[in-house]
């Protein structure tokens, strides 16, 4: 066992394999789809490519994200036991720039290119006779948020580059004196505070409301931002979970034991119940008072009582896999430490959070036609190719334990 | 209830304690408890104790608290004294989620104290016995029980020859008035990983 990950030919092939999925979707998906026309709504296939490309890019940027968030918020809490396999989390948050790059190109592309049917507030008639939108127009308009989302995906990638910099530096330094690991970590502390600032004024509240809530812009939830939060933060743990028991399946993370799963097992089993607080929250506040303007959302999805509408089983299936399989199959602490198990339900919670997102943007965009075919599959399956790819390249890169970190002891005889 | 004889040996380091287990459970004595002025971690998987079914009692308390919450209300609202409120239906589901998600807490923690006073043999006017009172300041008790394999002239020797510094012979009541849950030890295996 050496302290460097040489990507398997396997791994390889299946995420270039992946990858061209992807690209084949796309370009399958640029032809049969027409995105180039019927902004208007007239077009559903012209809806349905920007709507899934909406859906994959925000969902998959910030599920990688969710790495950086996770080592900044252990790293402000002193957290000792997630260095051991700090490495995997560095690797998944190294894919911010691509993933935030394509996710600009997306979004700019439906906001300049004026694809009123994704976001309705982009209709300047439209605004001008209505009122909610006319008073969320100093919000909602494409100015601010093409600046906003070039800030905040820009703001993710610097600070986060920084975070991993460090890390990496500590590696060539050579071991720490008490000293110079206490002037190490206190700038850890400094960069990992501002990234959670950035982070509770984007992923926390403005980047759901522009990128996903804007989508029904009548519409409002104040646990909105709370809830794509958690519904992100979940499947980025159960993405480094995978990671984690990958590398371990080949032999590698030497110092990752069954206690360090089981911790992350907690964070999937506790934030598969957060999500569910946050949900459940949102859709009572609004089924109890039951004003119009606030039911139609949820009208969207599972219709009313005479007429189901076209997303109910979606939206309940989204509740089964997200909350009820979890709860019941996470409990346990042996579950907690199996690998099997734990590869099993981090596949299911990525995948249930797809979905999730899945159930937020189309009933706004492609509103009674929902499809779910090779462009809607393809598209997440490219994703997840790159994932694999960049997480790949930065793990073979860089050694798989940062040696020198202060709190690496910590982390070794962590016991749960 | 029953007095029985119990050889009292005494540490002052974790780090001679830990072998010291291990030496005794592979002789195959009984360790009563460990008592120690901290919670150490990786004690318990030293003493090869079986994990108490506290988790599962727990899960059965929250379900009954489910139950008991739903059920109640849906009774009460469907067929005892329907009442329309708000025009919503006669089992509004979101409505009672809040009360049963409370009742199930209620039910789940009262349920798991009970039965964690009851595995730990606690309950306000117990009294239990003290087998060393400096195990609540600085030293690690361990306390084994005098069986017929096991003569308190043996173990004390034994003890010795594995760093206690302090060791004696006591006899104490184990039991209480609801019976005793002994605690499993499961026997030394070669394989087993230590900390």
């Amino acid at each position: 066992m050496n302290n460097h990950f040489v990507i398997p030919g396997g791994f390889k092939k299946w995420s270039v394999g992946l990858m061209i999925v992807g690209a084949l979707s796309l370009v399958i998906g640029i032809f049969a789809l027409h995105p180039g026309a019927g902004s208007h709504g007239d077009n559903v296939n012209s809806t349905r490519f920007w709507a899934v490309l909406l859906q994959n890019s925000t969902y998959w940027l910030l599920l990688v994200n969710t790495s950086m968030f996770f080592i900044c918020i252990t790293t402000l809490a002193m957290g000792g036991w997630q260095v051991a396999f700090r490495r995997v989390t560095e690797a998944i948050s190294s894919l911010v720039p691509i993933l935030g790059l394509l996710t600009l190109i997306v979004i700019l592309c439906i906001v300049l290119g004026n694809r009123t049917d994704i976001y309705p507030w982009l209709d300047k008639h439209h605004v001008e006779t209505d009122k909610i939108l006319k008073g969320k127009a100093g919000f909602l308009n494409p100015t601010f948020y093409t600046i906003a989302s070039i800030l905040t995906i820009g703001l993710w990638v610097f600070i986060g580059r920084k975070m991993r910099q460090m890390s990496i530096e500590s590696d060539e330094r050579g071991a720490m004196d008490y000293e110079t690991g206490k002037g190490w970590i206190k700038k850890n502390i400094t960069w990992g505070s501002f990234f959670i600032v950035v982070f509770g004024l984007t992923v926390g509240s403005t980047t759901p409301w522009l990128w996903l809530m804007s989508i029904d812009p009548h519409w409002f939830s104040t646990m909105y931002s709370w809830y794509t939060f958690a519904s992100t933060f979940v499947s980025g743990i159960s993405l480094i979970v995978l990671f984690v028991i990958y590398l371990k399946n080949r032999g590698e993370l030497e110092y990752v034991t069954d206690e360090h799963l089981h911790d992350l097992g907690k964070f999937m089993f506790a934030f598969s119940i957060f999500w569910t607080y946050l949900w459940f929250s949102q859709y009572m506040l609004i089924w109890y008072s039951n004003q119009p303007e606030e039911t139609i959302y949820f009208i969207q999805r599972i219709g009313t009582a005479e007429h189901a509408g076209p997303y109910k089983g979606i939206f309940f299936f989204n509740l089964i896999i997200n909350f009820v399989a979890p709860i019941l199959i996470l409990m346990k602490k042996a579950t907690k430490r199996n690998y099997t198990i734990m590869t099993f339900m981090a596949v299911l919670i990525i995948f249930g959070h797809w979905v999730d997102f899945y159930q937020m943007v189309m009933p706004g965009t492609v509103k009674g036609n929902p499809h779910m075919s090779w462009y809607e599959f393809g598209i997440p399956l490219g994703f997840v190719g790159l994932i694999m790819w960049g997480v790949g390249r930065y793990l073979s890169k860089h050694p798989l334990t940062p040696k020198n970190h202060p709190f690496l002891k910590e982390s070794i005889i962590h016991h749960t | 209830m029953s007095v029985k004889k119990f050889v009292v040996g005494c540490f002052d380091d974790e780090k001679v304690l830990f072998p010291a287990i291990k030496n005794v459970r592979r002789a195959g004595y009984k360790i009563h408890d460990v008592y120690t002025p901290f919670p150490v971690h990786g004690l318990d998987h030293a003493l090869g104790i079986r994990e108490t079914s506290l988790h599962a009692a727990g899960f059965i308390f929250g379900i009954t608290g489910t139950a008991t919450a739903l059920g109640f209300m849906g009774w009460i609202f469907t067929s005892d004294w329907p009442m329309d409120i708000g025009g919503k239906p006669h089992f509004p589901l979101p409505a009672f989620i809040p009360i049963t998600f409370e009742t199930t807490v209620l039910f789940a923690s009262v349920g798991m104290v009970l039965t964690f006073c009851y595995l730990c043999q606690m309950m306000p006017g117990v009294k239990k016995h003290h087998f060393h009172l400096r195990a609540t300041d600085d030293l690690f008790v361990m306390v084994i029980e005098c069986t017929e394999k096991a003569n308190e002239t043996e173990v004390t020797s034994f003890l010795q020859n594995n760093g206690a510094i302090e060791i004696n012979v006591q006899e104490a009541e184990t039991g209480w008035w609801f019976g005793r849950y002994d605690k499993q030890q499961k026997l030394y295996r070669h394989e087993e990983v230590g900390y």
